[in-house]
């Protein structure tokens, strides 16, 4: 429950692009065509899923406060937190030349497709959000920081192909000229992040979702009621 | 501007209109638009990038011989980190609440595209001096456009400052309030901050024909 509670809240109400704004850059400029858009949204999709996890593990046995201690009691008291800037980016920038070389060794049909995205993505925002992200909520366990990394990704891909395929048909459009090009993808991109916002409601926390809990409680009980009468009135019907 | 040559000062003033970082480069978005709901925070995340590009193409500028070409982007990325480094642990020292608020956008000045942009576009290739003078350029360019936009959203959004109340008190229906203005809580949101900048560049574009994209 709580890991679909993670898969449904990274994709839509916490939409790496809608939300945040992470990864604009790239989103902004391999948006022109479809099948590139999937491209770098697959490569996304499979940096995100390696590093986020792997920055959890700095994070929890390097960084943090008292992180430490497993090296012996002396070292309870270090608090590494403010190298984690450097070690997130080298990890993500080593994890992604890693990346590169085992699919070119082992799926060169995979590498081909991901071309030149694979190098690019060390330099998305995304990718490092993802970790920053991971590391201020607080993430509490391995399995839910891979949750996180793989359905952030899912996010943005789907955030790329939609825009994507908006550009795709807005090119048969009368754009006002000074609007063509960048200006409509973002009043666009604002456009759809509005849409995004509706689903802010689907998955509320805390005290709203322990009162929209009795409430379903409450229309459950309901339709039991519901239910007894007609069954009431049936077996009345019947012996008339 | 005696100071500088007429080609050093291109490099200063190009990027602040015509070749702005945001608008026609397209660089430097992603962190750009979720800290501009007020006008505080834009300003300190302008002047937390004019440091790190000024200082970082001065770095790169001199490395730029001895760095190996396939590791640039490593070499480039922990210049930026350290730089980032500082630049948090000074907020964290002199504003904290500033800092909370800003939370993990200044670390993503890091891989803002517009320090990795202008290192391998400029600073790989070009003298310390004129390196630092496309960084501190570019880097104005960026925080005019963080400004404008966090100016209105501000403005229109809070009807206030840098935290000023400066349309009036809302709650006491003093100033424009008493004519029936309202704050428009939209402008707050994340979403208008795209069309802000949509519009900044409809602005721009219309002004300037030459700018206007083929399709």
């Amino acid at each position: 429950m709580e890991h679909l509670e993670l898969f449904f809240k990274s994709i839509f109400v916490d939409n790496m692009v809608f939300a945040t704004f992470l990864g604009m850059c790239s989103y902004l400029a391999v948006s022109k065509k479809v099948s590139t858009a999937v491209g770098l949204g697959a490569a996304v999709i499979f940096v995100l899923t390696v590093t986020v996890p792997i920055n959890w593990l700095l994070d929890q046995y390097i960084l943090q406060e008292g992180a430490l201690t497993w090296l012996g009691a002396e070292y309870a008291d270090y608090d590494l937190s403010f190298l984690s800037f450097i070690l997130f980016i080298a990890t993500i920038a080593t994890m992604v030349q890693l990346v590169e070389i085992v699919v070119e060794r082992f799926s060169p049909a995979l590498y081909n497709s991901l071309g030149i995205f694979l190098p690019l993505i060390a330099v998305n925002c995304a990718i490092l959000g993802g970790s920053l992200f991971m590391q201020s909520r607080e993430i509490e366990s391995f399995a839910l920081a891979l949750n996180y990394g793989f359905s952030s990704g899912i996010g943005w891909f789907l955030a790329i192909l939609a825009i994507a395929a908006i550009r795709e048909k807005i090119r048969y459009s009368n754009v006002p000229a000074p609007l063509r090009g960048l200006g409509i993808t973002f009043i666009i991109t604002g456009l759809m992040a509005i849409g995004f916002m509706s689903f802010g409601g689907m998955l509320t926390g805390g005290d709203d979702a322990a009162k929209e809990e009795s409430d379903s409680a409450a229309q459950v009980e309901k339709v039991i009621e519901k239910e007894t009468e007609t069954a009431q009135a049936a077996v009345s019907d019947k012996t008339e | 501007m005696a100071l500088l040559s007429k080609k050093d000062s291109k490099l200063i003033l190009d990027p602040l209109a015509d070749n702005n970082p945001i608008t026609i480069q397209v660089l430097g978005i992603c962190s750009a638009l979720a800290i501009t709901a007020q006008l505080k925070a834009s300003i300190v995340m302008s002047i937390s990038v004019i440091f790190v590009m000024g200082v970082g193409n001065i770095v790169i500028s001199l490395m730029r011989n001895i760095i190996p070409s396939k590791i640039r982007i490593i070499v480039q990325l922990v210049v930026v980190a350290t730089l980032v480094i500082i630049v948090d642990q000074v907020l964290k020292a002199f504003s904290y609440q500033l800092s909370k608020e800003l939370g993990a956008f200044i670390g993503l000045i890091i891989t803002n595209c517009i320090i990795m942009g202008r290192f391998e576009a400029f600073a790989l290739g070009n003298g310390v001096w004129r390196s630092f003078l496309d960084g501190i350029g570019n880097a104005l360019g960026y925080g005019v456009i963080l400004i404008i936009v966090g100016f209105f959203r501000e403005l229109l959004g809070s009807g206030t400052l840098l935290g000023f109340p400066v349309l009036g008190d809302p709650i006491a229906k003093s100033g424009v309030y008493s004519i029936g203005y309202e704050n428009n809580g939209f402008m707050l949101l994340a979403p208008m901050a795209l069309i802000v900048v949509g519009i900044i560049i409809w602005v721009q574009r219309s002004r300037n024909k030459a700018l206007i994209e083929e399709n």
